[in-house]
């Protein structure tokens, strides 16, 4: 199977080089050639499933909570400005 | 006293007596991680706290408080659980600097149970991996033989706890993150149900499997410990609402009368070295002995578990990790010689500079997985295989109590052996990988 990693990279906001896009390819399309056999499993007419529990929604009130501060939440930020997140120009 | 061979329950016993006071045990411990750490490194940050908070506790027991179930109590914390104020990396370089403005459910209740944080233990880049070689902050060895790993992703929790740097520590579980590496330094790990414990403050690396449980040197210690970060979270909607037993209380060592499940398909010949099968028909062997009944069970689709489990949890992981932009926390690539050309750029150059190699493989399979044209035959599929995993799951464990089978196919192999080898170090995983697709205990 030939993956083209290019296009899956440009999708996951990943920058590769030439020699990444070339072993990750070769690694991807046998991982997946591998992993192929479950495409031929009977499944019958059984729905998927995406969590193990039975999750139901659950609503709650649209409360107003305090949380520490602005420093607090912008404490990482790689760059910031005052209690802004700062970035580089990007146009 | 001797303090570091006492079990997590003895000490309780010893610290409520007021024979021995929080600060000696702290210390003792810290003392231990930084005799062996330099060779290990199990440990990726310690904290500087540990030893006032243990102050405190004894300051609060002087004057007749009481410090809580598990007062005084060291802990190591896997670096992927959210601490205030310490460093969590997820054992990665785009959170190498990141300091949580808030605790993960799991250690805000043990802190509030009167534990102490010790530090933030060594594991597989976000979780991803079975060996702890991942990690952005080096590889972690076994104490047993540190040529060889202790295991993964929890292998700086089960390293720690092995080597007695810790009387117990907390890993989590997506693929079998607590009990391989549990299995290969020779401790007790618990991953517990989907939804007993909160993933809130965890660091998520696949929603629908991620879970944390207790590491700890024997089974009555883990009991202790699950008991008090198990339970209902509104902070996380997907933890159960049942009841918490007293399970520390209750632990009832008389097994005889129950019914022990064998799946057929774990003991096919070639499935696993002959050390391990003999470790495992020694264990039914004693279970025998004690009263207990054993039955050929069958999971007969078993053998697409990690198959289905990858592409799940790359598919999951590779939405989780979209959050890592450089924007807003974490690691942002330096755009000062080359500016970004544009946004997309300034994402993936942050993101392919902070991510390391496994990371990247695992978020371009789960994006594969999820692509438009490949999701119906792969994603969902899987989603598919995983419902009729269940159904034959339920079906074995009828008539049974639980199963029985071995965690991994051989004992703890040597480092760099399997790395280059990305097929072979998944299908490590073929015994664990089942529990966390079907949300079952293990």
């Amino acid at each position: 199977m030939k993956i083209d990693v290019e296009k899956v990279a440009q999708l996951a906001a990943l920058k590769l080089t030439d020699q990444e896009i070339k072993t990750y390819g070769q690694q991807l399309s046998s991982i997946l050639s591998h992993f192929n056999k479950i495409t031929k499993v009977d499944t019958g007419n059984l729905s998927p499933m995406v969590t193990p529990t039975d999750i139901k929604n659950e609503f709650r009130e649209d409360d107003v909570i305090h949380w520490e501060n602005a420093e607090t939440a912008v404490a990482n930020a790689p760059e910031k400005s005052g209690n802004l997140f700062k970035v580089p120009p990007v146009v | 006293m001797e303090i570091l061979n006492k079990s997590l329950s003895q000490l309780k016993a010893h610290i409520a007596e007021g024979e021995i006071s929080c600060e000696a045990v702290t210390a003792a411990y810290l003392g231990q991680i930084k005799k062996l750490n330099d060779d290990l490194n199990a440990f990726i940050t310690v904290n500087d706290n540990a030893l006032e908070r243990a102050h405190e506790l004894d300051k609060k027991h002087k004057s007749g408080e009481d410090l809580g179930p598990l007062g005084g109590l060291p802990i190591a914390i896997k670096d992927l659980l959210c601490t205030r104020g310490i460093r969590t990396t997820a054992g990665s370089k785009i959170l190498e600097n990141f300091v949580p403005p808030y605790s993960s459910t799991v250690t805000s209740r043990l802190e509030e149970a009167g534990a102490i944080v010790l530090g933030k233990t060594n594991l597989d880049e976000f979780a991803m991996g079975s060996s702890t070689e991942t990690s952005y902050f080096g590889v972690c060895k076994n104490p047993w033989d540190t040529q060889r790993v202790p295991g993964g992703s929890s292998g700086g929790s089960a390293a720690a706890v092995a080597a007695r740097m810790t009387p117990a520590a907390i890993g989590t579980d997506t693929g079998g993150s607590i009990r391989q590496p549990s299995s290969f330094c020779g401790i007790v790990g618990v991953k517990p149900t989907y939804g007993r414990v909160s993933r809130y403050g965890i660091t998520a690396f696949a929603s629908s499997l991620d879970q944390a449980g207790p590491m700890t040197s024997n089974v009555k210690d883990s009991a202790l410990i699950l008991q008090y970060i198990a339970g209902r979270d509104s902070q996380d909607y997907t933890t159960a609402s049942n009841e918490v037993p007293d399970w520390y209380a209750n632990i009832n060592p008389n097994v005889s009368g129950k019914t022990v499940g064998l799946l057929k398909e774990y003991f096919e010949e070639g499935a696993m070295s002959s050390d391990v099968r003999k470790a495992v028909e020694n264990t039914i062997d004693v279970l025998k002995g004690l009263g207990v009944n054993f039955k050929e069970v069958s999971v007969p689709q078993i053998d697409t578990a990690v198959s289905t489990y990858y592409l799940i949890a790359t598919s999951e992981a590779s939405s989780n990790l979209a959050r890592y932009d450089g924007v807003r926390f974490g690691y942002r690539s330096d755009f000062k010689e080359e500016p970004a050309k544009n946004i997309a750029d300034f994402y993936a150059r942050t993101r392919a500079e902070g991510f390391g190699e496994e990371v990247k493989r695992r978020i371009l399979m789960g994006t594969f997985s999820l692509s438009s044209g490949y999701y119906d035959a792969y994603y969902d599929k899987a989603c598919r295989v995983r419902a009729l995993l269940k159904k034959q799951f339920n079906e074995a464990l009828e008539g049974c109590d639980i199963l029985l089978g071995p965690v991994t196919t051989g004992p703890a192999f040597k480092i760099g052996e399997r790395i280059d080898d990305p097929i072979e170090m998944y299908n490590n995983d073929i015994f664990t990988t089942a529990c966390n697709l079907v949300g079952a205990q293990a």
